[in-house]
């Protein structure tokens, strides 16, 4: 074991690569479970954008497009999870199991064609001075534009939650549709709309896997980062700046994984690979175990609601 | 303008009827995804779900690969149905189905090359208590600190994945298997083989114990306390509390039920149809009972049904990718579309569709 | 004076029930208007037409001269009708100050809505601290929340639905106070109830509502109270009648019982103690979210009392469960009919099985037996003149009444050694009420001992021989309900101990 060709330098800056698809796919699901809705299937909806943006960033020979294409997919497919559960009333457990079913096994028809072919780079940002500073250079200031977009919207998701009209109506929905629907609030409108970004995001992250992180696509290659992404919201106490404290730590636990793979550590590589999960059930069971930890869910969160008489 | 209005009472028709119309919905959906694809959706159909039960030359090969593959989808989905009834949501079946098998192999190998009666019995008794200590996990942190148990048992799905892994390149190792990952071949070792046991049926030990499951479970939840408190717990929770439920015994019951069955499936699949355990040895059949389970409306002569007809389309999906190059693949996006129909006209069940009057309340 | 609202012809009609017929009225501006009925009459279907909750299948609005067809809340409110919740329209986790903005269309920025508040709360003698999170609110607190919501807007028309259904009767003179405060001032308010005293107290004029239709508009200070119930119920109600009985010995014990909340807003129980005698009915009163629940839950075995001793004649019962306290005949009802003492989407028959298994034997060795269940089902249902094609019918497709009846007929028929019931005529109509109030007294008649617990004082005088009140989880001394004044009442559900006042 040599544990010295593990770079801090490059262990920071890869955490951050790391941990930005488990952070849009949490801040995603945090808005949607804010306003009520639990939707487990962020797994399938990430695997789809996964697909969808790696599809037409190959097809076009631009990232961008494949990024946006990924959050349309994710949206589309969580729009399909709005549509049973808000209008058809279909429980939400059930429902988003299927998503993440259904999701996995499309994205396996549609990406046939897409294995084993590198997609085009996103490149890093230039930040001009500021990614020649020693190590913060690096770290800080040496991604690409996603980094930066993801931390610009865990601005967003808090500033939105906390400080906007339209986020305490959302909080209001969440907290209990019944009373929201008696002051005239559109329940289902806000919610199908919180369902939407939460595709979207997912699908974000997704796409960032297939077109950054790895890069490639394989069939099944999210493996279990929506189901972490989920966790992340709890460990948060569904508040946004503990979201990305969750993505980032559980970004950090894959990371050092990884290298320590690398280094040759004397675990057999399968127990170091179980771990991201194990810690994260770890860290279930500590956030559960504190009463506390509980009462921050929202009180309507994986209700149907039906403005009945 | 449509609008949706509660039924006073559950509609009986449509509890069955709504299964039969997802599956309907879900061909033609089906066959327009194929039709997307390049292929003849009406071919494809028929290859799915016709061919592999009368087709003169495929049939001799298919018809028994039916119970093979409901065996285990049927018994996993039996156990979960418990579960979802009383609205415990354990979605880790395919993790317990893994350890079951890696547990029964393992009391197996133990003993290998020892030829001896109790060598089977004692496997299948390994392997059910293997699932069933797996469930615990999710079942015991639930009800002792009252961790998410969804997430749980799905995330002890990747580490038993993991632990399958480590077993086959390392303690089960075939140490004649030139290095190969992958365990001895328990099919062909007389003491641990689950052999077919009528010839040309298909049908293993693993397909007796799912029957068997059928029959326990339907007296449970219809003639037994244990099942009306199921229920209970599932439709009206603060009811059951008041009727005298305990949550936390339940939890423990339908985690355990559903580990237990699950560990047998995969030790009749490791001593049978799959013969070893290798890096790939699980097929998602644990994920897919989730589908059977619902389709069989969580009633266990219904997912009898829908086993066998899930079990179909997978036959009917590689007779396909054979016969059509219709990829593999398609029959997982197939299966989850079917979920998602059926999810979607439940909605009739317990609702009426009213068309033309505008009401916003 | 002339009127700022007028109903003309309003019809609404749901699936098998026609909610609103051809409703016609006008409140007249500054004027405080009853809308009195049972229900079932129609009352909250009318006023959330009047609000934008619900469309009128026919039939106009006009508000101050001009048609008012709001097609939401926030329409509504734009024309100047405000609404005052029953229940269901605050968010607890959140806190003053924004549960008011949530209500507003137009808010102003928080720092100067807090200042309004204060105002308004000040001017109309609501105190209300905005940064406070309205889940730790007291139930008077939280309907202050809701007023002054209302009030921020300046409304011409402000809906009241049974607004003191909450409140103690001192809070209510409060409420009285306000209310006459802003009617001064030229707001017309209509206020629901079936409260009588209360509106022949406040009101000026009432509109009377049966099966959907008006069936009188009167003066209700011209009017006994028993007229207009009369009125309301459409025929003449005789109270329930007891044949006096002397009190035998303690059945239930509860010795210095307490019981932690079980979420952030949940009450905890304190020191409860209280003896019970056979024959005897003790009414527990209360305003909501004091406790009633978690009293009836202890009782029941629901939940474990954490310190202190519950006994059932002479046995020691605290560590049982809710099946072996059954057993030995204590039988219990919970206020929340649907969800709680019966499944909805289940039969009668299986709402049978629910709690009289263990007495009925009807299930052996864990098998249930499935015709005696139904038997007992019919027994319950043709007892207590539970209105319903047979035991195989849902629980949710039964009236509230109807359920209420067999949900109660089903505990009394296991004939308990004790009964306790939360609220057994919560929602129910009038002649149900009257039925299940006299089957409990015929209970206690024949021996057994019945605790009434219960948010209506007017019901709790008419079946207890005995009173206490609960109070933020502690329950007062048992006092005789013979002699005690409402004043007195008052004082011991605010929270002045029975002992001392």
């Amino acid at each position: 074991m040599d544990l010295s060709v593990i770079s801090p330098t490059l262990l920071v800056a890869s955490l951050m690569v790391a941990s930005t698809p488990l952070l849009l796919a949490a801040l995603g699901e945090l808005v949607v479970e804010k306003a009520g809705v639990l939707n487990l299937g962020v797994e399938g909806m990430m695997i789809v954008g996964a697909i969808g943006g790696f599809a037409i960033a190959v097809e076009t020979g631009s990232p961008v497009a494949g990024f946006v294409a990924a959050a349309v997919a994710g949206a589309a497919l969580a729009s399909v999870f709005g549509v049973l559960t808000q209008f058809l009333l279909a429980n939400q457990v059930a429902t988003g199991l299927a998503t993440t079913l259904f999701g996995l096994g499309i994205s396996s028809l549609m990406g046939q064609s897409y294995s084993g072919i590198r997609p085009p780079a996103t490149p890093r940002l230039d930040l001009g001075p500021l990614g020649d500073l020693p190590f913060v250079g690096r770290v800080v200031f040496g991604h690409d534009w996603v980094v930066y977009f993801s931390l610009l919207l865990t601005f967003a998701v808090w500033w939105f939650l906390n400080r906007s009209r339209a986020g305490l109506t959302l909080r209001a929905v969440g907290e209990n549709h019944a009373a929201a629907h008696a002051l005239g609030i559109k329940v289902v409108a806000i919610r199908m709309a919180a369902i939407a970004f939460g595709g979207a995001c997912a699908g974000l992250g997704g796409a960032y896997l297939s077109l950054v992180r790895v890069p490639q696509w394989t069939e099944g290659m999210t493996s279990g980062a929506g189901w972490i992404a989920l966790a992340i919201v709890v460990f948060a106490s569904w508040r946004a700046g503990r979201v990305l404290l969750g993505a980032y730590l559980f970004g950090g636990v894959t990371v050092l994984q990884l290298n320590l793979q690398a280094a040759g550590v004397a675990l057999p590589v399968e127990y170091l690979s179980m771990s991201p999960y194990l810690i994260t059930i770890a860290v279930l069971v500590l956030m559960s175990a504190r009463r506390r930890g509980a009462a921050a869910a929202p009180a309507s969160l994986g209700q149907s609601f039906h403005a009945s008489q | 303008m449509i609008a949706l209005e509660r039924r006073a009472a559950p509609s009986r028709a449509w509890l069955w009827g709504a299964p039969l119309l997802a599956v309907a919905l879900t061909m033609i959906a089906g066959g327009l995804m194929f039709a997307a694809l390049g292929k003849d959706p009406v071919a494809a159909i028929r290859t799915i779900f016709w061919d592999p039960l009368f087709d003169p030359q495929f049939a001799a090969y298919s018809r028994p690969q039916l119970l093979v593959k409901a065996g285990p989808l049927v018994l996993i989905a039996t156990g979960l149905a418990l579960g979802f009834r009383a609205g415990v949501w354990n979605i880790g079946a395919e993790g317990q189905y893994i350890v079951g098998a890696l547990c029964g192999a393992g009391a197996g190998l133990a003993l290998y090359p020892m030829e001896a009666w109790f060598i089977f019995p004692l496997m299948v008794l390994a392997g059910a208590l293997g699932g069933w200590a797996w469930a615990m996990i999710p079942a015991i942190l639930k009800t002792r600190f009252n961790t998410n148990e969804i997430l749980v048992s799905l995330l002890l799905v990747y580490v038993a994945e993991s632990l399958l892994a480590s077993a086959a390149v390392g303690v089960l190792r075939n140490p004649e298997g030139g290095g190969f990952p992958g365990s001895r071949n328990l099919s062909q070792w007389a003491s641990s083989a689950n052999p077919e046991l009528i010839a040309g049926t298909g049908a293993h030990w693993g397909v007796v114990a799912a029957l068997i499951a059928v029959i326990l479970a339907y007296v449970v939840l219809n003639r037994h306390l244990t099942g009306f408190h199921i229920k209970l717990a599932g439709q009206a929770p603060r009811a059951a509390r008041f009727a005298g439920v305990n949550p936390a015994r339940l939890v423990l019951f339908c985690f355990g039920t559903a580990g237990l069955l699950a560990g047998l499936a995969g030790v009749f699949e490791v001593t049978g149809p799959a013969g070893q355990i290798g890096i790939d040895f699980n097929v998602g059949y644990g994920f897919t009972a989730i589908i059977v389970a619902f389709l069989g409306r969580l009633d266990p002569l219904g997912i009898l049904l829908a086993g066998l007809l899930m079990a179909l389309t997978y036959i009917g999906g590689e007779l396909a990718s054979f016969m059509l190059g219709i990829p593999v693949a398609a029959i997982q996006a197939f299966q989850g579309m079917l979920l998602f129909f059926l999810l979607a006209v439940d909605v009739l069940t317990n609702f009426r569709i009213r068309v033309g009057r505008r009401d916003i309340a | 004076m002339a009127d700022i609202l007028t109903l003309d012809g309003l019809t609404k009609a749901y699936p098998g029930v026609v909610a609103n017929d051809a409703v016609s009225f006008g409140i007249a501006e500054g004027s405080t208007h009853a809308l009195l009925g049972e229900n079932g009459a129609g009352k909250s279907t009318l006023v959330k037409m009047i609000y934008g909750l619900v469309r009128p299948d026919a039939g106009t609005m006009r508000l101050a001269g001009a048609p008012h067809a709001p097609h939401s809340p926030k329409e509504a409110r734009a024309a100047g009708v405000g609404m005052v919740f029953q229940h269901f329209s605050l968010f607890d986790a959140l806190d003053v100050a924004e549960n008011i903005t949530l209500g507003m269309d137009t808010p102003p920025p928080r720092s100067e809505l807090a200042q309004r508040i204060r105002e308004v709360s000040r001017a109309y003698g609501l105190p209300l601290e905005p940064a406070r999170i309205v889940g730790t609110l007291s139930a008077g607190e939280r309907q202050r929340v809701e007023i002054v919501r209302c009030l921020l807007q300046s409304p011409r028309l402000l809906i009241m639905d049974e607004p003191t259904s909450v409140l103690t009767p001192q809070e209510v003179r409060l409420l009285f106070d306000t209310l006459e405060k802003l009617s001064d001032e030229g707001t017309a308010i209509l206020y629901i109830s079936h409260k009588l005293e209360e509106i022949r107290a406040l009101c000026d004029h009432a509109t009377i509502l049966r099966g959907g239709r008006v069936v009188a508009t009167c003066t209700p200070a011209d009017h006994s109270a028993a007229e207009l119930a009369e009125m309301m119920v459409g025929a003449r109600l005789t109270a329930p009648a007891r044949i006096a009985r002397d009190p035998g010995d303690a059945v239930l014990t509860l010795d210095g019982v307490a019981l932690p909340a079980t979420h952030a807003f949940g009450t905890a129980l304190h020191d409860v103690s209280l003896t019970l005698r056979a024959g005897e009915v003790m009414g527990i009163g209360g305003v909501a979210g004091n406790g009633q629940d978690e009293l009836l839950a202890v009782i029941a075995g629901e939940r474990r009392a954490a310190a202190g001793r519950v006994t059932l004649a002479g046995r020691d019962i605290t560590r049982d469960g809710p099946d072996a306290r059954r057993r030995a005949g204590l039988l219990t009802a919970p206020e929340e009919r649907l969800g709680h003492a019966a499944a909805p989407a289940m039969s009668l028959t299986e709402n049978a099985l629910l709690t009289a298994h263990e007495r009925k034997g009807l299930a052996r060795h864990g098998f249930i037996r499935w015709r005696a269940t139904r038997d007992f089902a019919r027994a319950v249902i043709a007892a207590f003149d539970v209105r319903t094609p047979g035991p195989g019918q849902a629980a949710q497709a039964l009236s509230g009444g109807n359920l209420q009846k067999f949900v109660i007929g089903r505990e009394i028929l296991q004939a308990p050694v004790v009964l306790a019931v939360n609220q057994p005529t919560w929602g129910v109509d009038a002649s149900a009420a009257a039925a299940i109030r006299q089957a409990l007294l015929d209970l206690a008649s024949d021996g057994a001992g019945v605790i009434v617990i219960s948010q209506d004082l007017d019901e709790l005088t008419e079946v207890s021989d005995t009173f206490a009140a609960l109070n933020a989880g502690r329950l007062s001394a048992p006092r005789p309900m013979r002699g005690l004044t409402m004043e007195e009442i008052g004082l011991m559900l605010g929270g002045v101990r029975g002992e001392a006042a």
